[in-house]
């Protein structure tokens, strides 16, 4: 086994203080090699040590061969928003080992296979060599397995140099791979193999180092947004749901297969409350749900920006024959196939206005774990109670990076299932009219097919039609349903959920947000402050706008928009909605496939805040 | 007024739909009627059916019948999808899908072949006339090779054949018909809505405004003079005792359909097709297409695949009677769910 290589660096490393919980660690590897498992396993042994960790998975449109990054990042701070810069290498990538160690932050350190020539060495960063190879090889582990298993060196490494508790790695690996003795245990041999040599023959030098922690992550969950979703649409009580394979959607029904087959399945007799179809395409899924939302059912698909693009024609006739259906679009980076597997927030416009004509929906915009398992459920609540498609415009980071959250709340409200009429409503009504403003709120009342009354059938169509659903090409017929379904959209404004406001005396400068973006705006606010400049922030969870934005626009002085897409798409429709206001209102919009990070946002607003 | 009803107290004007806006003498006219008839006969609840269809002045037609039953007029092409959600969601409903040639077989062939594949239980009839006629007249993926229309010129493409279609499908149930032979369709339509999955009508049904010509394979005087039925079609409700008489072996053949129905085939063509009979029946199509022969009747029948309910192991309820109680898991159990995923 070779000697430990330092650098120059020694001395000055000798002297640092201590970097305790607050760095980062990127994992380069080749995609397909297994490293999934190891990553994972460290994020939530370093979690299990109460320090608020998140971890983001860079990976390629790719099965195997093309490079992959996992970053882990350590905040003791409680920030889980991107961040640019790393501290600890992991190479275990020759093809991007150069790049890779470039972009290492000063007085950061290297790990990588001991047989590598590394050309250009950089002597302001410690490099660790290991012995990958004779480690795996003197563990036994079957050959079988070796791809599997090797990457457990750098986790028992890792566990010696930044004192990760090897119990909480067990810990880890027995949740990862759900209390199998078996993985577990061969897994775990590599481990104490990789953390006893590095205790003997790895003297350390660096200052990075885990330190248990208290009060931080107590009650937290560590999940992937998609299966938070996922569990919130269990909870919402599914009944029909229609798919296409599509990254970075897929999990979130894989996820859902799981629960609803543990919780929704007779044990007896194996036959299911609910229906998954995989469809032959997006136009086909949407159809099943516009099919099952009509007859009363709860449906929901999750797709992509090229699914829900198929999915178009279908959404204007769910809006405009008014049927409840619940869409997720776990956004990657578009236009066209785009970046397949990098997210962003491209699709806003695009499903806001889903339809030719004057079509409009409701959008969610979760931003977190607790928000993808509330809209979860209640999307069906509003899709029900607005007799429309509700969208969900999650994206690949909340989906499928693990992030933590506080645990789950039950559903404080039983389930809404709209203005829903049986034949005896219609017996005391004494009529039954499909597209009659009955309440005056712009919501009719709708009959399920089934139901047993002379009066109770119509006939849904996307062509023109009047109160009674009956074909219609008057002009008169037209403009008085097409005013009531704005009436209807103008309620939906005070039925979806409100912005989460934090305003702060006496400040001029307002932040608007929404998505994954909070975790970047949170810790930029935070930067900023402590370059003398306050900020209030408003992070919008649903469009319609509602008076809350408006009111919050008029208090400040200017407002930037936030968002990773290039266009400013929710600035866009801020204008529209609020032309007056537009003055104001600036955008700050950037995408190239990485979530925004806080110190690019914080010098972007610095800059707009000099040029003023 | 001693006005006749059925089993049901319904009178036939009760399957009646709103008055019907297509040409007169249109061949959908003459479906919709025996769609009407043969619900009325067989005192089928109305609100038990759910009516869907596509785009065009086929997929229109629903409107002119059974107007106490819910209906759902799509999109183009895509009433497949829309009618295997609805029929998932409540499986107690009837679904009757009416279809155009355009849109089964161009905008609409992949969902029709999809929905076929699972064997979704419904009835599917494509109203084929060879042309768009909503659209005025162009020619449809049916037309046949060679023909020529004043508005659409020359198709010198050849023709898709639906049943085929359908059968390498896997279709469980097919037939062809023709919009003159109202008796043939009414006993094809029995059976259809006997049938366990998914059942295709392929029933030739002429626009009389742009292809009625009589050389036109879809016209009504070329149907009139060429029609030749495999069968003559006796569909025996479960309720009726059954009589077969099979003096003439190989003549006669009963098909048990699941819900207990019987339908009796006299047979009438000189091969005595037998429609249990997969193989015979891609050898039929294939050669009445050679021959030019305007063959109709049933053409394949299984009882025994399996249909979208049970590959889905869906339970008996329908989903849509489930109550919240069914529907949204209790607290404990997002507890035990939360539990496993923190195991704190
Ligand atoms: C997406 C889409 N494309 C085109 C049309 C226009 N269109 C309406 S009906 C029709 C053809 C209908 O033909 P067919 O299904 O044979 O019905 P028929 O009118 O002949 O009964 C077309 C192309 C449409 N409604 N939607
Ligand atoms: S145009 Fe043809 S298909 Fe349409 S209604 Fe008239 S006859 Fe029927
Ligand atoms: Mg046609």
């Amino acid at each position: 086994m070779s000697d430990v290589q330092t650098s120059p660096l020694d001395s000055l490393m000798a002297d640092q203080e201590p970097v305790v919980n607050d760095f980062q660690i990127m994992i380069a590897t080749v995609n397909g090699s297994g490293s999934q498992t190891a990553n994972s396993t460290l994020l939530r042994a370093i979690f299990r040590m109460g320090v608020p960790v998140s971890g983001k998975n860079i990976f390629p449109s790719n099965i195997q061969g093309l490079p992959t990054w996992f970053t882990i990042r350590l905040s003791k701070d409680g920030y889980i928003a991107r961040r640019e810069d790393y501290h600890i290498l992991v190479a275990m990538n020759l093809q991007t080992v150069e790049e890779d160690i470039t972009n290492l932050a000063v007085g950061g350190i290297v790990l990588y296979p001991e047989e590598w020539k590394i050309k250009h060495k950089r002597d302001d960063v410690v490099y660790y060599p290991v012995p990958v190879k004779a480690l795996v090889d003197e563990s036994g582990t079957p050959s079988s397995f070796v791809s599997y298993v090797s990457n457990m060196v750098y986790v028992g490494v890792l566990a010696t140099l930044l004192n990760i508790e090897l119990e909480q790695i067990e810990y880890a690996l027995n949740f990862h791979f759900s209390n199998k003795p078996k993985p577990v245990n061969m897994n775990m041999a590599l481990v104490r193999l990789s953390y006893d040599w590095a205790q003997d023959n790895l003297p350390k030098n660096d200052p990075f180092t885990v330190e248990r922690m208290e009060g931080k992550t107590d009650g937290m969950l560590l999940l992937d947004g998609n299966s938070a979703g996922a569990l919130g649409t269990a909870f919402g009580g599914v009944q029909v749901v229609a798919w296409y394979p599509i990254t970075p959607s897929t999990s979130m029904i894989d996820a859902l297969r799981t629960y609803l087959s543990d919780m929704r399945t007779n044990p007896d007799t194996g036959e299911a409350s609910y229906a998954i179809i995989q469809a032959e395409d997006e136009i086909g899924a949407i159809g099943m749900l516009v099919g099952a939302g009509w007859a009363g059912a709860r449906a929901m698909t999750a797709t992509s920006g090229p699914g829900m693009s198929l999915m178009t024609e279908f959404a204007g006739l769910a809006y405009y024959a008014e049927v409840p259906i619940v869409i997720w679009n776990v956004q990657r980076v578009g236009p066209s196939t785009g970046l397949p597997t990098r997210s962003s927030q491209g699709d806003v416009l695009a499903a806001y206005f889903l339809g030719h004509g004057d079509t409009k929906h409701v959008v969610l915009l979760p931003s977190s774990l607790e928000d993808a398992f509330e809209f979860g459920w209640k999307s069906f609540d509003l899709a029900e109670r607005l007799q429309t498609p509700v969208f969900v415009l999650s994206d690949l980071d909340l989906g499928m990076n693990l992030w933590m959250g506080k645990l789950f709340e039950y559903p404080d409200q039983p389930m809404d299932r709209g203005k829903v009429m049986t034949a005896e409503d219609i017996q005391r009504a004494g009529e039954f009219a499909r597209y009659k403003d009955v309440d005056g709120d712009g919501i009719p009342y709708r009959t399920l097919p089934g139901t047993d009354h002379p009066d109770a059938a119509y006939f849904a169509r996307g062509t023109g039609h009047d109160e009674k659903a009956i074909y219609s090409e008057r002009p008169d017929d037209w403009v008085a349903n097409i005013e009531r379904m704005n009436r209807k959209f103008d309620t939906a404004r005070a039925l979806v959920p409100p912005p989460v406001v934090d305003e702060v005396a006496g400040t001029e400068i307002g932040l608007i947000a929404y998505g994954t973006t909070d975790a970047c705006i949170v810790e930029s606010r935070d930067l900023l402050r402590e370059q003398g400049i306050e900020t209030s922030y408003l992070r919008l969870r649903a469009l319609p706008l509602s008076d809350a934005t408006r009111d919050f626009i008029r208090r400040c002085d200017r407002v930037y928009v936030v968002e990773n897409n290039t266009d400013g798409q929710m600035a866009k429709i801020i204008y529209m909605e609020y032309p007056d206001l537009a003055p104001k209102v600036k955008s700050i919009a950037y995408l190239d496939g990485m979530p925004l990070a806080p110190r690019w946002l914080t010098r972007a607003v610095q800059e707009r805040e000099q040029e003023r | 007024m001693g006005t006749r009803v059925n089993q049901i107290g319904l009178q036939r004007n009760d399957y009646k739909g709103r008055p019907s806006t297509l040409c007169q003498g249109c061949g959908h006219n003459s479906i919709s009627n025996q769609i009407i008839a043969v619900c009325y006969e067989l005192s089928i609840e109305p609100h038990r059916i759910i009516k869907l269809s596509g785009i065009g002045c086929s997929s229109k037609s629903p409107a002119y019948f059974l107007g106490r039953s819910h209906g759902f007029n799509a999109l183009h092409g895509r009433m497949p999808a829309l009618a295997t959600g609805a029929i998932m969601a409540n499986r107690d409903l009837t679904g009757i899908g009416v279809s155009g040639d355009g849109d089964t077989g161009s905008i609409g062939l992949g969902q029709f072949k999809h929905m076929v594949r699972r064997n979704v239980p419904m009835i599917y009839i494509v109203e084929n006339n060879g042309v768009y006629g909503l659209t005025k007249g162009q020619f449809s993926a049916t037309a046949d090779i060679g023909q020529e229309l004043k508005y659409a010129g020359l198709n010198e493409l050849p023709p898709i054949d639906i049943c085929l279609e359908a059968l390498a499908a896997d279709v469980s149930f097919v037939a062809r018909s023709f919009a003159g032979d109202a008796k043939q369709v009414r006993e094809l339509l029995k059976a259809a809505l006997s049938h366990k999955g998914t059942a295709v009508l392929d029933i030739i049904s002429p626009c009389v405004t742009f292809n009625n010509h009589e050389t036109s394979t879809k016209s009504y005087p070329y149907g009139k003079l060429h029609e030749e039925a495999l069968q003559d079609i006796t569909f025996i409700p479960e309720y009726d005792p059954i009589i077969v008489d099979v003096h003439e072996p190989g003549q006669v053949q009963a098909v048990r359909m699941h819900d207990g129905s019987h339908l009796v085939l006299r047979k009438l063509d000189p091969v005595k097709h037998d429609p249990t009979d997969k193989l015979a029946a891609f050898r039929l199509i294939e050669e009445a297409r050679i021959e030019n022969q305007f063959i109709t009747g049933l053409i394949y029948v299984d009882e025994h695949r399996p249909n979208l309910h049970e590959t889905t192991h869906l339970i008996q309820a329908p989903l849509v009677h489930l109550t919240e109680a069914d529907l949204r898991p209790s607290a404990e159990a997002l507890d035990r769910v939360l539990g496993e995923i923190c195991c704190q």
